[in-house]
């Protein structure tokens, strides 16, 4: 058509539709999260805007956009701006493989986990920038604190999904739903329980989720990386935490949960998708209004003294028992 | 050139100057506070780390400075009262006592029986809903946001008891030399004889939900050694005296008031840590309940005019002379010490804040752990600025 190439407008029409899935997820995100932590803690939530405050993440959204973009004194302009943006740019992209349905794959990437683990490691040069661009020095702590962890946390969560890869042959996220489908017991997770776990808790430290949100733990850092971010540069930021939770729990679901394939074949839906990444997302908000946050010590020793050993180990035995 | 080198020695303010005095080694100074958000308000410490390691801090005091022991010298004796509702949010109804019993002190006045059981139960109760504030802002400083929500929803059923006697739900100062303004009606009585069972049944929940929770044991065990030398040679009192194993209290070791007619305990820990002093705490709450409950029972008729009967005017004048009062407050020894030049006026009123000694501490305690550490033990030192300040 036109001589564009078919390829093209593909992926145009899916990178469109992932920042539209990304913008409505973290509409719906916010409002679950202040919702969830309203009747963890015993109040209503939002209440005002719409019914049951239904409105509220909309206008938190055009009161953020409303507010000043302000550059800090001595900050670095170009740093400090391209921060926010690279947070977000990579989040879309991790959506382009996965698969939200029978024919709901944005793009059909045979080395998709690849395409995810590379991207979703953008997100820690973005925090680094943040926090060195912003010349504030509780920048730079919550930075040279996310670079230590998502370093750290980047490993584990790779063996796991290198074992689950070693088991299924591919790794392109279609191939490896398409092995999930039939019944429950089919699913990943009863096949690799420990990697699941491992992943749940590598999630956590990836997305920068309480109880691991130290980069920004607004008890000890004020806020961060992002404390001397206003208006939409936070707005960005806040976003692409969103959208890497929903990615997350999304590649949790392909990779454990069947993705798209229900419980019993012949009822698979992009619904079923969507049940289980809303589920984990549950999970995170729970966990993150329950607990309270890690020491940097603990959450590094966490990870290499049990995430890493366990990994390899799962990653090994994982190994052995395909060539056997 | 003599603007440009005029801000470079403007440069941060009197006290980073300072600070950064001494030699620096590829650290950083980092000012936490005065809008920290778990300095608790305007406290400022500057520390300087390693890393995350903390090679030494310093706190900074003064922002919240608002002269009251200079108002004391400016206002009449009776007055001031209002005053001590002021100085500690957290626990204002120990403060008013500590006053009050120095100027009665002073001028000899018996307390009417009533008015002194009003008292105890006041305090005790006021003493609730300051642990239950610390409680609840301390789990929040260790990142859990939902458990100060679980502390609000009970300090909010004392703020609806405590609000009947004194008119007021943070800053009282009901207590009046003689005695004490108002007295507690039925419903109040009522109100309180419901909350005890009922915050019986809350205490094994707090401790389920949170005390057990591996995460925060593992923030608080063991961080921030302040034992017993240190607490004596920084005048350390209150929780974090007993968070070091010293069974110290006022209410029992001086006691003050009618407190020799209870039978309670008091907690100690032997670990010296910030999870003594919580524990301590939670274990105090217990005991607070136990004196109210007694004093309730033991709670004499209100015949008459009973609670102010021997009060004198506020325009008062106390004999020439001086007394101190001490009693045991939220945060540690509050002690009260007035003199008297015979005026309507006080000559001196000193007023000795339990949180100024313990955070003192701070300082030795902190060297040489992490920042997040920092905010563990300041947390656990219960600090209420304006009290720091006064």
């Amino acid at each position: 058509m036109f001589g564009i190439p078919m390829i093209l407008i593909n992926l145009v029409i899916a990178a469109v539709a992932a920042m539209i899935w990304l913008a409505l997820n973290a509409l719906v995100l916010v409002y679950c999260e202040r919702k969830f932590a309203g009747h963890i803690q015993r109040r209503p939530g939002p209440f005002e805007v719409g019914p049951h405050g239904a409105l509220q993440p909309l206008i938190d959204g055009l009161k953020l956009m409303s507010k000043q973009l302000l550059t800090p004194d001595n900050a670095d302009g170009f740093l400090f701006w391209l921060a926010p943006i690279l947070s977000m740019i990579p989040v879309m992209l991790l959506f382009m493989p996965i698969p939200y349905g029978p024919v709901l794959t944005g793009m059909e990437v045979n080395l998709g986990l690849l395409l995810i683990l590379a991207f979703s490691s953008f997100n820690g040069l973005a925090v680094i920038l943040a926090g060195w661009g912003s010349n504030n020095k509780w920048g730079v702590l919550g930075a040279a604190r996310a670079v230590a962890q998502t370093v750290a946390y980047e490993i584990p969560l790779l063996l796991t999904v290198l074992s689950i890869s070693f088991m299924t042959g591919t790794l392109n996220l279609s191939e490896i739903t398409a092995q999930q489908a039939g019944f429950i017991w089919d699913w990943n997770i009863w096949k690799q329980p420990l990697a699941f776990l491992i992943f749940i808790v590598a999630m956590f430290g990836e997305t920068n989720r309480a109880p691991f949100d130290l980069a920004e733990a607004e008890s000890e850092l004020t806020a961060g990386f992002h404390t001397e971010y206003s208006s939409m540069g936070f707005g960005l930021f806040f976003m692409a935490e969103y959208g890497y939770m929903v990615a997350m729990c999304s590649i949790c679901s392909v990779l454990f949960l069947g993705g798209f394939y229900g419980p019993f074949p012949g009822i698979e839906g992009w619904w079923w998708m969507l049940v289980k990444t809303y589920a984990l997302l549950f999970l995170m908000i729970w966990a993150r209004w329950t607990f309270p946050r890690v020491r940097f010590d603990q959450l590094l020793n966490l990870n290499w003294k049990w995430l890493l050993p366990l990994a390899t180990f799962n990653l090994l035995a994982t190994a052995l028992i395909m060539k056997l | 050139m003599s603007a440009y080198q005029n801000l470079e020695q403007m440069k941060g303010d009197f006290y980073t100057q300072k600070f950064e005095a001494g030699k620096q080694d590829g650290t950083l100074i980092i000012n936490m506070g005065p809008q920290h958000p778990s300095t608790h308000g305007v406290l400022r410490i500057v520390i300087e780390v390693d890393g995350e390691y903390i090679v030494r801090s310093e706190p900074v005091l003064g922002y919240l400075h608002r002269m009251h022991e200079k108002m004391g010298e400016t206002q009449t004796w009776g007055g001031f009262i209002p005053n001590m509702g002021r100085v500690d949010y957290g626990h204002p109804m120990a403060w008013n006592w500590a006053y009050v019993g120095a100027v009665e002190k002073l001028m000899g006045i018996e307390v009417p029986e009533r008015a002194e059981y009003l008292r105890v139960i006041m305090t005790e109760l006021n003493r609730l809903t300051s642990h239950l504030l610390w409680w609840g802002a301390y789990i929040l400083d260790l990142g859990a946001f939902t458990p100060i929500m679980y502390a609000f929803d009970d300090r909010e059923m004392l703020l609806d008891i405590l609000q009947r006697p004194s008119a007021s739900r943070l800053t009282y100062s009901n207590f009046r030399v003689g005695g004490v303004q108002m007295d507690l009606d039925d419903k109040c009585l009522e109100l309180i004889r419901t909350f005890i069972p009922h915050f019986r049944e809350r205490l094994p929940m707090y401790h389920d939900l949170v005390t057990e929770n591996l995460i925060l044991r593992r923030r608080i065990e063991g961080v921030g050694i302040i034992d017993e030398d240190m607490c004596q040679r920084y005048g350390c009192t209150g929780p974090v005296l007993r968070g070091a194993g010293v069974a110290y209290d006022v209410r029992k070791d001086e006691p003050y008031s009618i407190y020799d007619r209870f039978d309670f305990e008091i907690p100690t820990q032997d670990s010296a840590c910030s999870a003594g002093r919580y524990h301590v705490r939670v274990a105090e709450m217990e005991q607070s309940l136990r004196i109210i409950e007694q004093a309730l029972e033991q709670l004499p008729s209100a015949e008459g005019k009973h609670i102010m009967d021997k009060a004198p005017k506020p325009s008062m004048k106390p004999p020439a002379g001086e007394a101190y009062f001490a009693v045991e407050g939220g945060r540690g020894k509050i002690g009260v010490y007035v003199v008297s030049d015979g005026s309507k006026v006080p000559y001196r009123v000193k007023l000795r804040a339990p949180g100024f000694s313990n955070m003192n501490a701070f300082a030795e305690a902190a060297k040489g752990t992490i920042l997040a550490d920092a905010v563990a033990i300041l947390g656990s030192l219960d600090l209420i600025i304006p009290e720091l300040d006064r």
